[in-house]
């Protein structure tokens, strides 16, 4: 007989007695619902067309934007990022990415609410080495605080430290945004327990922020139960980035599916499919 | 008079508003943001506000970024 063996903390398996699954419940953040899980950036795409397509397929909600100096003198034509990602079709999240200070980050947060006509919502993100852009933790803590005060809502980038990321719950942050790995890597979920026991222990969303590579990464980030996923490089720098949005698209759905339908058990051998009564042989 | 403008020394000559700033600049119905001196200077008061000489003023946009 195949042994099963002992419960697997990555398995969140489902009611045995009624073998039912329980309903779904879309991303809620900031009181706005979204249907979509997969966040996207709107970096690093070779046009604007493709960056629009990209998106479309994706069939993201919530994109990512960067605030930065007007090029003064430019051409007066050439349309700008809110002409192709309009604020009415889409949540605008101000990213504080480039920011190595909790200074800089909170300056940011600022120009955008400005620039988005008072809109509170931001993605606090302050950086601690340009090698691996690992967050830096302290500053994120201080920026987070001071922005909350001001009344922003902060969905915030943080390493995956499950203390941590409980701390910024706790200050009021309303999304922790752990990485699966360092920004732009493409190296996949590195530490799945991490994410786990972050997903397991918050009260607030928690989206894997950084470190997808492809559509099985995505799929695994929602497998351990994170309410969604956040890309950027992914998508744009995938030879295809239009395929691979819709990729992403339904990878973040399978994963999710297959979390809210419980897993099977792993067992160390194997167990029959076809049924053992009734062979003639 | 010279501002710094965008990390740049620029002379904007007898331009005194933030308004008449972003006129000579051609700006005007732009989605851009004002700060002078590490402040924000809201929409509304760009009319009023009034540079002065060697003031830092930081004049951004929205692009595309994760």
């Amino acid at each position: 007989m195949a042994a099963i063996l002992p419960p697997d903390p990555m398995i969140q398996t489902r009611d045995t007695m009624t073998n039912e699954s329980p309903q779904d419940t879309p991303l809620t953040i900031d009181g706005t619902t979204y249907s979509s899980r997969l966040l996207v950036g709107t970096g690093k795409y070779g046009s604007w067309e493709q960056a629009r397509d990209a998106i479309e397929a994706s069939g993201s909600q919530m994109v990512t934007m960067a605030v930065r100096r007007t090029n003064l003198g430019q051409n007066p034509d050439e349309p700008s990022l809110l002409d192709i990602v309009s604020p009415e079709k889409y949540t605008l999240l101000p990213n504080t990415a480039g920011c190595y200070s909790a200074r800089d980050a909170v300056r940011t947060c600022k120009l955008a609410r400005e620039l988005l006509d008072g809109h509170n919502l931001v993605k606090l993100e302050v950086l601690g080495d340009e090698k691996t852009l690992y967050p830096d933790v302290t500053e994120t803590l201080k920026a987070a605080e001071q922005l909350i005060d001001d009344g922003f809502r902060v969905m915030v980038y943080t390493n995956d430290d499950p203390l941590i990321a409980l701390k910024l719950e706790r200050m009021g942050c309303i999304a922790v945004m752990p990485l699966g790995a360092p920004i732009g890597s493409g190296l996949g979920i590195q530490n799945r327990y991490n994410i786990r026991t972050i997903v397991e222990n918050a009260s607030v969303p928690i989206l894997v922020d950084a470190g997808v590579g492809t559509a099985s990464d995505a799929s695994l980030a929602m497998e351990l139960g994170c309410d969604g996923v956040l890309m950027n490089t992914a998508i744009a720098e995938a030879k295809d980035p239009v395929r691979m949005a819709g990729a992403m698209r339904k990878a973040i759905e399978a994963g999710r599916d297959a979390y809210m339908a419980g897993r099977m058990p792993k067992r160390a051998y194997a167990s029959a499919s076809s049924p053992l009564d009734g062979t003639f042989f | 008079m010279n501002i710094i403008l965008n990390g740049e020394n620029t002379e904007v000559g007898e331009t005194a508003s933030i308004q008449a700033l972003i006129e000579r600049l051609e700006l005007t119905g732009r989605r851009i943001a004002v700060e002078v001196n590490e402040e924000i200077v809201p929409r509304s008061e760009h009319e009023s506000h009034q540079l002065a000489p060697g003031d830092q003023v930081e004049i951004v946009h929205a692009i595309g970024g994760g």
